[in-house]
């Protein structure tokens, strides 16, 4: 089976992408496997200037998933155009993760990245949990939603915009369509969950922050419901994500209306993980004797 | 990094033995066919662990060679009592040898200051051919038969103190206080231990003026670099993540929480 996809103006080797902020800049995985075998590599959030991050404690584990509220840290984009993306292997498909506080600095990172030609595609994330301005705000409110993909669009170029929607809603659909309205070329889905650990003992958060996000396997039937509600909602692509970690995971998204899939936690049970899933996906994919993703996809019978 | 060794695979459990103490496990992995230094890590998750636990763990190595890969660990929670249930013929993931390793400098004086299981990691370094200029202290709460203690004490000059009130705990301090300052000019420590321990080491290295490295046992998620929970506070104010700037700093370029 050809394994692969098309994801509007975006071809993909095969449907596995890996999530941002869970594969570094792809070069903490280089001795774990070849990075263009990949369907993509979703970098790091990147924001105009450095962050920090988040004290610590940064992560918790939790049954089946792990809380984490890293708050961002990252190199800025200037450190991370001259230090970190001229090292990445050409033949590797790069998807650039923007993080910014305002639309304005949203539309300049996307202006930044529109002329990098290892850059295959951008997504914006409105939907991070973990930092207190921007983020989630933008990601829970159409209205704000819409003003931050009008400004990327507006500076992004060729490159295709994807954006990525929080769980952290009443109704996905609504913010959904309204990133589609104000000119996504593709949504992801989803971004963690709000969550809590905490220790009876010690009478203390296990993050610094408190709150986190929950991702990892618990969050998968949550995922599984939210792209199946916008692959209705919508007609752009759609990549799925949250809690996946077998070929079977992979293809359930695909069932429900996804074009392709990311891998996030999953990286760190394994950091071959990824490589293997890309042969995994296609080796079940043969034995139902599915021939293209097309013919697959969104065939759920309900 | 030496690319050349074989960086994730599954070995076989030979052993995994409780140690006189049941809360103390001694787990050899067949061989990985990596060397590795001391200090270095090593990230493990067993291959039928499903997905109730999602991180692997990380552990010194105590000892490689082409016997196998020898780890020695305390059982904390969750995970370490699971592990501990490993028997013969299972298979574990494993991804190493990982992160820093602590220097020695051959001119001088080595002190090794290891506390409590933190005295895995010296094991491998008590094996090393030249041990004139290593010498160690170690501070222990169960008896000294459950560690691998004499083993070191047979090849490099070692003292062990055992802590059971806090009094113990306060004379331990003073005397890591003295040693530390005896150190000042004339060599280093290297320590390993509990986290209230590497505080006090770091505090008399900045007050006496000697030179030290530690290791520090951070939350890892992935140990590879990637999910930037185990970092720790440079003193210029960065967060670095340990499992590759690290686990073993020197005392002088971080912070430890106060
Ligand atoms: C570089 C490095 C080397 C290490 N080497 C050894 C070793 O040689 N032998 C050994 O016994 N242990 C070692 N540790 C500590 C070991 O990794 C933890 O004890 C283990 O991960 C705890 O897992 P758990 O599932 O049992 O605990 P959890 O169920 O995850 O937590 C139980 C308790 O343990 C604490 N804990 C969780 N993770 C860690 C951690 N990474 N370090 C310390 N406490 C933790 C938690 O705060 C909690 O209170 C090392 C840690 C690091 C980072
Ligand atoms: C440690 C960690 C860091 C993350 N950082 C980012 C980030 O920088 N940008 C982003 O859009 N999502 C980030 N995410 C969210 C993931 O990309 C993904 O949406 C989420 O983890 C759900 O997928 P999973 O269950 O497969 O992990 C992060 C997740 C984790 C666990
Ligand atoms: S353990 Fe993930 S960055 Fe160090």
């Amino acid at each position: 089976m050809d394994q692969k996809i098309q994801l509007g103006p975006l071809t993909l080797k095969n449907p596995v992408i890996t999530a941002s902020g869970t594969f570094g800049y792809g070069l903490e995985f280089m001795r774990y496997g070849d990075l263009s075998a990949i369907g993509a590599i979703c970098l790091k959030g990147i924001s105009l200037a450095p962050r920090a991050g988040n004290p610590m404690p940064r992560i918790a584990e939790t049954p089946c998933g792990m809380l984490n509220a890293i708050g961002l840290q990252n190199v800025g984009v200037e450190k991370f155009l001259k230090e970190k993306l001229p090292y990445i292997p050409a033949g590797a498909t790069l998807i650039a993760n923007l993080y910014a506080q305002t639309p304005e600095d949203f539309g300049e990172l996307a202006g930044i990245f529109s002329t990098e030609d290892k850059i295959a595609a951008l997504e914006v994330n409105i939907s991070c949990p973990n930092v207190r301005e921007g983020g989630v705000q933008f990601g829970q409110d159409p209205h704000m939603a819409a003003a931050v993909v009008g400004a990327v669009k507006k500076r992004s170029g060729t490159k295709p915009v994807i954006v990525k929607l929080s769980p952290n809603v009443t109704d996905v659909r609504v913010i959904a369509k309204a990133a589609v309205d104000a000119g996504a070329d593709m949504l992801s889905l989803i971004n963690t969950l709000s969550g809590m650990s905490v220790d009876i003992r010690t009478r203390r958060s296990r993050l610094a922050n408190v709150v986190g996000g929950l991702s990892g396997p618990a969050i998968k039937p949550v995922a599984l419901r939210m792209v199946h509600q916008v692959a209705q909602a919508v007609n752009v692509p759609i990549i799925g994500m949250g809690g996946i970690t077998s070929a079977e995971d992979v293809l359930e998204f695909i069932l429900v209306g996804a074009h392709a899939v990311q891998i996030g936690t999953y990286n760190f049970m394994r950091p071959d993980n990824a490589f293997r899933l890309v042969e995994e996906v296609r080796v079940l994919a043969e034995s139902l004797g599915i021939e293209s993703w097309d013919d697959y996809r969104g065939t759920l019978q309900v | 990094m030496i690319d050349s060794q074989t960086p994730c695979r599954d070995l076989e459990v030979l052993s995994c033995r409780p140690g006189s103490d049941p809360s103390l496990i001694d787990l050899v992995l067949s061989a990985p066919g990596w060397t590795c230094k001391p200090g270095q890590f090593v990230m493990i998750r067993p291959a039928h662990w499903g997905v109730e636990l999602v991180w692997p763990r990380p552990f010194s190595v105590c000892d490689v060679s082409d016997k196998g890969l020898r780890i020695i660990f305390q059982t904390v929670g969750r995970g370490t009592r699971k592990l501990a249930e490993l028997e013969p013929g299972q298979k574990v993931t494993v991804w190493g040898p990982l992160g820093r390793w602590f220097r020695i400098d051959e001119a001088r004086p080595n002190l090794i200051l290891a506390g409590g299981v933190g005295i895995a990691p010296f094991v491998m370094l008590a094996r090393r051919e030249r041990t004139d200029n290593l010498s160690m202290l170690f501070g222990h709460r169960l008896d000294l038969e459950h560690y691998p203690y004499d083993e070191i004490a047979a090849r490099i000059k070692s003292e062990a103190m055992q802590q059971k009130t806090p009094a113990d705990i306060a004379q331990f301090e003073t005397v890591l206080s003295e040693r530390i300052k005896a150190l000042a000019g004339v060599g280093q420590v290297l320590a390993c231990g509990p986290e209230p321990m590497l505080k006090v080491v770091r505090k008399y290295c900045l007050l006496h003026g000697t030179d030290g490295q530690v290791s520090l046992e951070n939350r890892m998620g992935c140990g590879v670099g990637a999910c930037l929970g185990c970092v720790c506070k440079t003193t210029a104010g960065d967060y670095v993540q340990s499992c590759v700037h690290g686990p073993v700093f020197d005392v002088r370029d971080i912070e430890l929480g106060v």
